[in-house]
């Protein structure tokens, strides 16, 4: 069971899948990164993922994963409830968010206006987190270009580490399966993915997004997609990026980076969830400055 | 020693015939399925979810909740009455303590993940084949674990140690009979189930807990196997 | 109920297509495998699209009603498990699944294909308890013709215990299996708007307006019938209605050996 200590070795090879508990290297050459941990002289993964290899780092891509909170994602939200000053919004994880009165429309709302009359009980919006605290106390926002609520339709769910692949690079995916089927298609980071249009179309469309989820991790996947769908339809069709303006319900997730919908807001960018906490643990929740335009 | 060979022939350390799969319940968000001779286990994740009630919430990391049961026509004896029973409800216990070890939940406090394990048929060792399952389940739904757990009952028959006793064993009438469910963490070792009912030495115990360890492994090949010919179908279907 | 959901249904069944491509009268690719489950005195294991179920059947020895005293016992339990869909929550049986339960169990009943009399061991001491359980893995609508589909075949398969002095040895299984003079059959046809579907997943389920589960016998007789949903029926639907699930069960038979 000892490994050589002067020798290193990679027991897996790039893009395998791996399981928590099994060992991926031995000896101190490699290091552990995200999905990946080292003990003693092994490193061992600890999450059922696509292992990848970039030089000696080991971490792996999640292949299936319950949907977290993450600032700036857009997610399709359900609405669960209605509060006095808001709305209570299902997120598709084990954190509902508030949407606050004054980020849900730029129209002006009356005091002890009816509520329901924006947005009522189990209609779906498309939003963005704005904040999430480090306990995953969420705020969803409205404002913003293509966050609207969303009528008609059908609502499916697929897992949250599929719908990178869902989407594509960026957007090349969605883009396909809505020029090939003529249907409305919008897939929130959370999972939530909405379809509108002709009923034949919005199956073949579910029939071609349960394919992406069960072939993410075999690689050339929008190839074979292409060929599918073309054969399925019978129409010729091109590989495209999401055009600018569209991309707001699609944007790859990324943590890091520029960001490509808009400016940032103004301020130093705020922590992840996972990052230190801002307000000390008894602070009121909502006592940060806010970030939207002044309201009367 | 009057229990030499085993009723079913096989060896001390032999465990009965495996099988482990992985996504068997579409409607969960990660599944397992583990078979051990005649003890069947089904177990499916839902989760991180919203905890209620509230006051159990734990802020500090998500909570694991373990829900055992056996169907009602899955005992060896009389039908088994629905609902939950002091019985289910201690496995159920000692089952989120067996996994518990190396499970982190620590990016979901106040969240709950459900376990929920269903037997349609067992022939003892059926909260081992739960735990596996289990395991299996969680691994399949991407929760981070450093390892998958494995179990199994190991004991001794009328001075025989043997590994994965089945219903006949465990009932064996002519001789002392000790029935030691143990779940072990494959690449450390450590043991974190432990139960026994019936009479051993220390040195049995010892004796049983040593012969097991190829089991041990074995079960673990086959919970990554489990989970791993999952994707590979995908690919092989790809391939055709 | 989820209005904008049933909508979109309903616009799609305007045309023919139901959510998942299927026509309106078109049942799900099913297998059935039997004797599954070794514990058992009799099992059947379904399959049906996403529906998932495992019918047992446990043949206990006990003592007779005192008003019945030459009578055994039937009963049908159906569960709806948590395990099976995110929607079943832990706790006491719900309304749900007591009424699947009782009208699967009627419908075996009152189509007196089990004698109750041919049960009893002695008279007012020892009957045969026959336990029909209905467990779902993975729950995706349909359960009642599901369950009771693999209910009569789980008690067509199943085979009394061995009598050990007055006592069930559930270890050894004798040839005599449960006296079947008739095979009942529920069929449920929903309607929602202006169409009668059968076979509905859990999701049309939700929106139903109505439902009615008919159970019927090989001749096409009906022996017994429940309405659900909150919509009124005319006359006009249930004649449909009927004939609808009449026709399905007589397709159905084919998975009886």
């Amino acid at each position: 069971m000892t490994a050589a200590k002067e020798k290193s070795a990679l027991l897996v090879k790039d893009h395998d899948v791996v399981v928590p508990g099994e060992v991926l290297a031995q000896g101190m050459e490699y290091l552990p990164s995200q999905g990946t941990y080292r003990k003693d002289e092994n490193i061992y993964a600890n999450q059922t993922g696509l292992l990848i290899v970039e030089g000696k780092v080991l971490k792996t891509i999640p292949l299936a994963s319950a949907y977290l909170p993450k600032k700036y994602d857009v997610i399709i939200g359900r609405v669960q409830d209605i509060l006095m000053t808001g709305w209570r919004i299902d997120t598709n994880s084990p954190y509902s968010a508030v949407l606050p009165l004054k980020d849900a429309t730029f129209d002006y709302i009356k005091k002890g206006a009816d509520l329901t009359a924006f947005f009522n009980i189990d209609e779906y919006v498309v939003c963005k987190i704005f904040q999430v605290t480090s306990q995953n106390l969420v705020d969803v926002s409205m404002k913003g270009p293509g966050l609207r609520k969303l009528q008609g339709g059908r609502i499916i769910k697929v897992n949250a580490a599929k719908v990178p692949r869902l989407i594509g690079k960026r957007g090349s995916m969605v883009m396909m399966i809505k020029s090939a089927t003529g249907i409305q298609l919008i897939v929130g980071q959370n999972g939530i993915v909405w379809l509108n249009g002709d009923p034949e179309q919005e199956v073949l469309a579910i029939e071609a997004i349960r394919k992406i989820e069960e072939e993410a991790h075999v690689p050339g996947l929008t190839e074979r997609m292409k060929k599918w769908l073309e054969k399925k339809t019978g129409k010729k069709i091109e590989i495209q990026e999401m055009p600018e303006e569209e991309s707001y319900d699609h944007r790859p997730p990324r943590r890091d980076g520029p960001r490509r919908d808009g400016p940032r807001r103004d301020g130093p960018r705020r922590d992840s969830y996972r990052g230190p906490r801002r307000d000390g643990p008894s602070g009121p929740r909502r006592d940060g400055p806010r970030r939207g335009p002044p309201r009367r | 020693m009057a229990y030499k060979k085993r009723h079913d022939g096989r060896k001390p350390a032999e465990t009965r015939k495996i099988i482990a799969k992985a996504g068997v319940i579409p409607k969960a968000d990660g599944s397992g399925y583990f078979k051990i001779g005649d003890t069947e286990a089904y177990a499916a994740v839902y989760g991180p979810h919203e905890f209620h009630p509230r006051n159990k919430h734990d802020p500090k990391r998500g909570t694991l909740r373990c829900t055992y049961n056996m169907m009602p026509f899955s005992g060896q004896g009389n039908r088994v009455r629905p609902g939950p029973s002091r019985r289910s409800k201690e496995i159920s216990l000692v089952m989120e303590n067996a996994l518990r070890p190396v499970t982190d939940l620590s990016d979901c406090p106040n969240a709950v993940v459900d376990v929920f394990i269903e037997l349609p048929q067992t022939d003892a060792g059926s909260r081992c084949a739960a735990i596996s399952a289990a395991s299996i389940a969680m691994a399949d739904a991407g929760i981070k674990m450093r390892d998958m757990v494995a179990a199994v009952a190991v004991g001794m028959v009328d001075g025989l140690p043997v590994v994965d006793l089945d219903y006949e064993e465990e009932a064996w009438k002519t001789g002392d009979v000790a029935d030691i469910p143990v779940a072990m963490i494959p690449s450390t070792g450590e043991i974190t189930l432990l139960q026994m009912d019936g009479h051993a030495s220390t040195a049995e115990l010892k004796k049983a807990l040593e012969q097991a360890k190829p089991a041990f492994q074995q079960i673990a090949e086959a919970q990554r196997a489990a989970i791993k010919a999952r994707y590979a179908e995908a690919a092989k279907k790809v391939k055709e | 109920m989820n209005n904008a959901l049933k909508e979109h249904i309903n616009q799609a069944l305007q045309k023919g297509v139901r959510l998942d491509g299927r026509k309106l009268d078109e049942w799900r690719p099913m297998t059935i495998e039997t004797g599954t489950i070794s514990t058992a005195e009799g099992s059947a294991h379904i399959k049906c699209g996403e529906m998932d179920v495992v019918v047992g059947v446990k043949i206990d020895v006990g003592k007779p009603y005192p008003d019945r005293p030459d009578s055994g016992t039937l009963m049908v339990s159906a569960e709806l498990r948590p395990m099976s869909n995110p929607r079943y929550e832990l706790g006491p049986p719900s309304i749900e699944s007591i009424e699947a339960s009782r009208v699967i169990d009627r419908g075996i009943r009152e189509s007196e294909a089990i004698d109750e009399k041919s049960l009893c061991i002695k008279k007012g001491e020892q009957v045969w308890m026959v336990n029909v359980d209905v467990c779902p893995l993975n729950h995706d609508g349909n359960l009642i013709d599901l369950g009771g589909l693999a209910g009569i075949i789980a008690l067509k398969e199943a085979r009394l215990p061995k009598l050990v002095d007055g006592q069930a040895d559930f270890h050894v299984h004798t040839k005599t299996g449960l006296k079947l003079s008739c095979l009942p059959i529920p069929v449920t046809v929903v309607k929602i708007g202006d169409n009668f579907l059968i076979d509905p997943t859990f999701d049309e389920m939700s929106v139903a307006d109505a439902r009615l589960t008919v159970t019927s016998v090989e001749d096409g007789k009906l022996c017994s019938m429940q309405k659900g949903g909150e919509q009124p029926l005319s006359i006009d639907d249930i004649d449909k209605m009927v004939t609808l699930a009449v026709k399905t069960a007589k397709g159905l038979r084919k998975y009886i050996k």
